[in-house]
């Protein structure tokens, strides 16, 4: 390490890897089969949550008003390529790193009692994943946020596979080769930077011209990456299926912070780098948002299981989020990642709310349902909760995104925003359906006239959820500050590189 | 005339000759002796590798040079391992005789001469030796059918293979007028003034030595002798027989034929694609585990030769690096299949290894580390090797073959899912038999490094780029 950062230590390498320790602890253990679950459990959510808790420190230490990467750590690795370990976090990152933190140990906890076999390398697994969800928003060099990005995959592919529901093996083999399908072009698009820049430090390809033609390409190959990890439409079909068999927690880690991997890369790496190309697909991303926005929350409409009809919505939000992306304004771009933050909160707790009825009735289908409310006063609220996030009620964390985000729509072109618009008014009719349905009505089934209450496991799993929706409703700029000095920036270079465009006058020319 | 140049190979064809008379007058059955006698020989020989000159030798015969040293302790480190996993392997079977580490030794030499070979008679000697003695090793149950036949169809096409580079080696001679790799290079100078005649050469050559290394169109023979053969000597033949015949390729590309680069570079482009496309899809309805991994031996040699048509160092270097994982890695996967053992017989089938996480998690995860790195998923060592050789794609701008690389490369992580998913999702089939502690330590030690390579790459890509470096300094300078 060459310099001091501001925590005074390695905090994003000790967050990082950390977990790789507690996976070192399970691999000890010893004894009955009883005796390891158990104590796998407890090492796990012990360091999780102590990674958690050293995580806070980027919260505490972020300097707000800091466009660019704090918190930088650099090591030799290969000194050849021009290629080092560097890992740093700006606005952008920094949230989707404690949002990972924060999930893990909840997705741990999730699955306390409803994992049953193979305890040990479960929780194994998560540890792993959390490593790479963690070094992929933290990594500041792109070779190495390729490698975290790809390995989120192995984890994800064992956890689905493994532990998932009767069609898992076909799922997760879908979700496997659909990403790696798309990452490999962003692979050769990786090859071909750095190629040109000498290295893949990403502050310095930041500001590494690339020709129009060279953008329109690289934009491509990003494109297939990324459109199949937030996943867009048409490439959205392994979502479903990878929700509908992964267990509760794999469901909650997808929603809540794999599936923001997608939208990351495009604000990480082809809005900012590829100005020209974005700003000449932008239309083509506005049309493929507003589908998702408004053909998936259709087909949600439709759905029998309740995972399903989730994960349809998730695609519908994160088409909200592509429309925020490609706006190029700030309104827009801070209104997709606080609606990311939003989603990753909220998705993930309605995956739980899955769950937790889930455990007790082993369906998911709707229709086995209704009344609960009755006999589940805690859940109904908590569901009700997130339900309302949901649909973005204002005072909730989905109103702000979704507002930001049409007010930046609005800023591009009327349509646009009218469209999205539409989405939100879909998404309040699936959502609701979905609660009544579930919720209210008179008990009819006999299973569900014994059926319990939150226990107090569950309580705290949703504590930290509902309150941190509430705040991200209630008091959004504690969040938004974080992001506000380097969207401000990117949105800036954004413009410039466009008016710079459009002094050369074969880019007008080609554009056209 | 420094004859010291060669004294590994001179070391190691010695210890071989001596290590076999030692096992003849032995008594008692002496394999195990033997073959510890033959790892330290090796182990001997790399030291002298490393201590070796630099230069050429035997009137312009045998050069040694970074490269050839890099090949030359890769092959070691193939034969080496396969000695390892012959031991536990050979006794199983019934086949454990003195004769197969001497057979491994013997091999090695011939490869090693390959990798220093500046003559094309030279090339021819080493090739010679090193298929000799695998044809001995592909039929070394000479009591099963199936060896026998994985021996003589390997001898038989083996043999018209050498006849090809023959031919072609003769072509060479009759447009160029020199064996010499510097003389041929001095005479072939002009790109566009190469000759039909020797062009065919280059054809016939590059044919002979893409069947050693089973390149697409050469590779009919590889699944059947992958299958048939001992699994000890598969193991053995797709680790260092796989390294020698792709360095001395590399050796006669850009060293005598290095002016005429743009004559054999849509040959190699045509190969590439050819092996990766094949490699890749007919792997997919393997039930066989050997088979399965005979045709994803023929993909990644298909990736390796991606380095190779991009002309540059970087893609010799490329090369270096894919062919440094691919032997250790494959090693490792073979260590595991070698484990694949039910009531005393070996078990070769995919769906054996159903549920094996259950009975015996650390086999599969090993297993598991060897296959996502052959898919060349992160952060794996296979990744890199096939990193570095599309960067060399890109650089030299041939898109073309980078794309359909990496996406041959998701078609072929189908199928390394596929034994995963029957290792952790399938239900368990019956326990394997307790394997032998030098199985568990090559499966460990490769699986480690598999693991683990990308925490310290930088001495195993600065190696690769020195000894990349030397050969462009070998064939040019002279």
């Amino acid at each position: 390490m060459n310099d001091i950062n501001e925590a005074g230590f390695p905090v994003l390498s000790l967050v990082t890897f950390l977990p790789l320790l507690g996976v070192a602890i399970l691999i000890t253990l010893r004894g009955d089969e009883a005796a390891v679950a158990a104590n796998a459990r407890w090492t796990a959510l012990w360091t999780s949550l102590i990674n958690f808790g050293i995580s806070l420190i980027l919260w505490t230490k972020f300097d707000l008003h800091e466009p660019g990467y704090q918190f930088v750590e650099f090591a030799k690795w290969l000194p050849d390529f021009g290629v080092a370990y560097r890992m740093g976090v700006d606005g952008i990152s920094v949230l989707f790193v404690l949002l990972a933190t924060l999930l893990t140990p909840i997705c741990i906890l999730a699955s306390w009692d409803s994992v049953k076999s193979r305890v040990r390398e479960y929780m194994a697994a998560f540890l792993i994943l959390e490593t790479m969800m963690v070094g992929m928003f933290a990594a500041a060099d792109f070779l190495l946020f390729y490698m975290f990005f790809e390995g989120v995959l192995i984890p994800m592919y064992l956890i689905i596979g493994i532990w998932g529901g009767p069609r898992r093996v076909y799922a997760s083999i879908k979700f496997f080769l659909y990403t790696f399908a798309g990452s490999v072009l962003m692979l050769l698009a990786l090859l071909a930077m750095w190629n040109q820049a000498g290295t893949t430090d990403i502050s310095v390809l930041l500001h590494t011209p690339f020709t129009y033609r060279m953008q329109f390409w690289l934009f491509l190959a990003f494109f297939a990456s990324f459109a199949v990890k937030v996943p867009m439409w048409p490439v959205h079909t392994w979502l479903p299926d990878a929700h509908v068999e992964a267990p509760t927690a794999g469901s909650v880690i997808l929603a809540g912070v794999l599936l923001k991997m997608g939208a990351y890369g495009f604000l990480r790496f082809s809005v900012p780098m590829l100005p020209l190309a974005s700003a000449h697909f932008a239309p083509l991303m506005f049309s493929l948002g507003v589908i998702a926005v408004v053909y998936t929350s259709l087909v949600a409409l439709a759905q029998e299981d309740m995972k399903k009809l989730i994960a349809y919505s998730s695609v519908a939000h994160m088409g909200v989020v592509v429309i925020g992306i490609f706006t190029f304004n700030v309104q827009g771009i801070d209104g997709a990642l606080f609606q990311m933050i939003s989603h990753g909160v909220v998705s993930a707790s309605l995956f739980l709310c899955v769950g937790v009825v889930y455990d007790r009735i082993h369906t998911r289908e709707i229709a086995r349902y209704g009344g609960l409310g009755d006999r589940m006063p805690l859940y109904a609220f908590a569901f009700m909760l997130f339900t309302m996030a949901s649909i973005g009620l204002p005072g909730t964390s989905g109103f702000v995104g979704e507002f930001l985000v049409l007010v930046g729509a609005f800023q591009v072109n009327i349509w646009l925003a009218l469209l999205g618009s539409f989405g939100m008014v879909l998404g309040a009719a699936y959502m609701l359906y979905l609660y009544r349905r579930i919720i209210f009505g008179k008990i009819v089934r006999p299973d569900l006239r014994a059926i319990l209450d939150l226990s107090p496991r569950e309580v705290a799993i949703f504590a930290p959820l509902a309150g941190l929706t509430l705040w991200l409703g209630i008091y959004p700029s504690s969040f938004t500050g974080f992001f506000d000095a380097t969207v401000g920036a990117m949105v800036q270079s954004h413009q410039q590189a466009i008016n710079l465009a459009h002094h050369v006058t074969d880019f007008a020319g080609i554009a056209r | 005339m420094n004859w010291s140049l060669a004294a590994p190979e001179i070391f190691l064809a010695v210890a071989a000759m001596a290590i076999l008379v030692f096992g003849v007058v032995q008594k008692r059955d002496s394999t195990v002796i033997c073959t510890m006698l033959a790892l330290a020989a090796m182990g001997i020989t790399a030291v002298l590798v490393i201590g070796a000159g630099s230069a050429t030798g035997y009137e312009g015969l045998f050069v040694s040079d970074a490269f050839a040293k890099f090949a030359k302790l890769l092959i070691l480190a193939g034969a080496g391992l396969s000695a390892v996993l012959a031991l536990g392997y050979n006794e199983r079977q019934h086949i454990a005789r003195f004769e197969f580490p001497v057979l491994i030794m013997l091999s090695a030499v011939g490869m090693m001469v390959m990798a220093s070979a500046f003559n094309l008679m030279t090339l021819y000697m080493g090739l010679e030796l090193q298929s000799l003695a695998i044809y001995v090793l592909a039929a070394f149950a000479r009591e099963e059918l199936r060896s026998a036949e994985a021996g003589l169809k390997y001898f038989v096409l083996s043999a018209l293979a050498s006849g090809l580079l023959l031919y072609g080696i003769s072509l060479t001679y009759g447009f160029s007028g020199s064996m010499d790799f510097a003389h041929i290079a001095q005479a072939v100078t002009d790109p566009a003034g190469a000759g039909t005649g020797l062009i065919v050469g280059i054809a016939f050559i590059i044919a002979g030595l893409a069947f050693k290394l089973s390149a697409v169109p050469f590779h009919m023979w590889t699944p059947d002798v992958y299958e048939g053969a001992p699994t000890s000597v598969t193991a053995f033949m797709s680790t260092a027989p796989k390294v020698a015949p792709f360095v001395v390729l590399m050796r006669v590309m850009f060293g005598p034929f290095g002016h005429v680069a743009i004559e054999w570079q849509p040959i190699i482009v045509l190969v590439a694609i050819a092996s990766m496309l094949l490699g890749s899809f007919a792997a997919i309805a393997q039930q066989n585990i050997k088979r399965l991994m005979a045709y994803s031996s023929i993909g990644h040699m298909g990736y390796a030769l991606i380095g190779l048509a991009a002309g540059t160092e970087a893609g010799v270097r490329g090369v270096l690096v894919y062919l440094l994982t691919y032997v250790v890695m494959s090693a490792g996967a073979f260590a595991c299949i070698i484990a694949m053992r039910r009531r005393g017989l070996a078990a070769e089938k995919i769906s054996d290894l159903g549920g094996l996480a259950r009975n015996d998690l650390a086999l599969a995860v090993l297993m598991a580390i060897f296959m996502f790195s052959m898919a060349g998923i992160p952060p794996m060592a296979g990744f890199f090797g096939k990193f570095m050789v599309f960067r060399a794609a890109v650089e030299a701008n041939m898109w073309a073959l980078a794309v359909i690389g990496v996406l041959t490369s998701v078609v072929g992580c189908f199928y390394y899912l596929r034994v995963i998913k029957v290792m952790f999702f399938d239900n368990a089939e019956e326990v394997f038999d307790a394997r032998s502690g030098s199985l568990s330590f090559v499966a460990m030690a490769t699986g480690i490094f598999t693991l683990a390579f990308f925490l310290f790459p930088a001495p195993f890509l600065g190696a690769a780029a020195q000894a990349a470096k030397s050969l462009f300094a070998t064939s040019l300078v002279q």
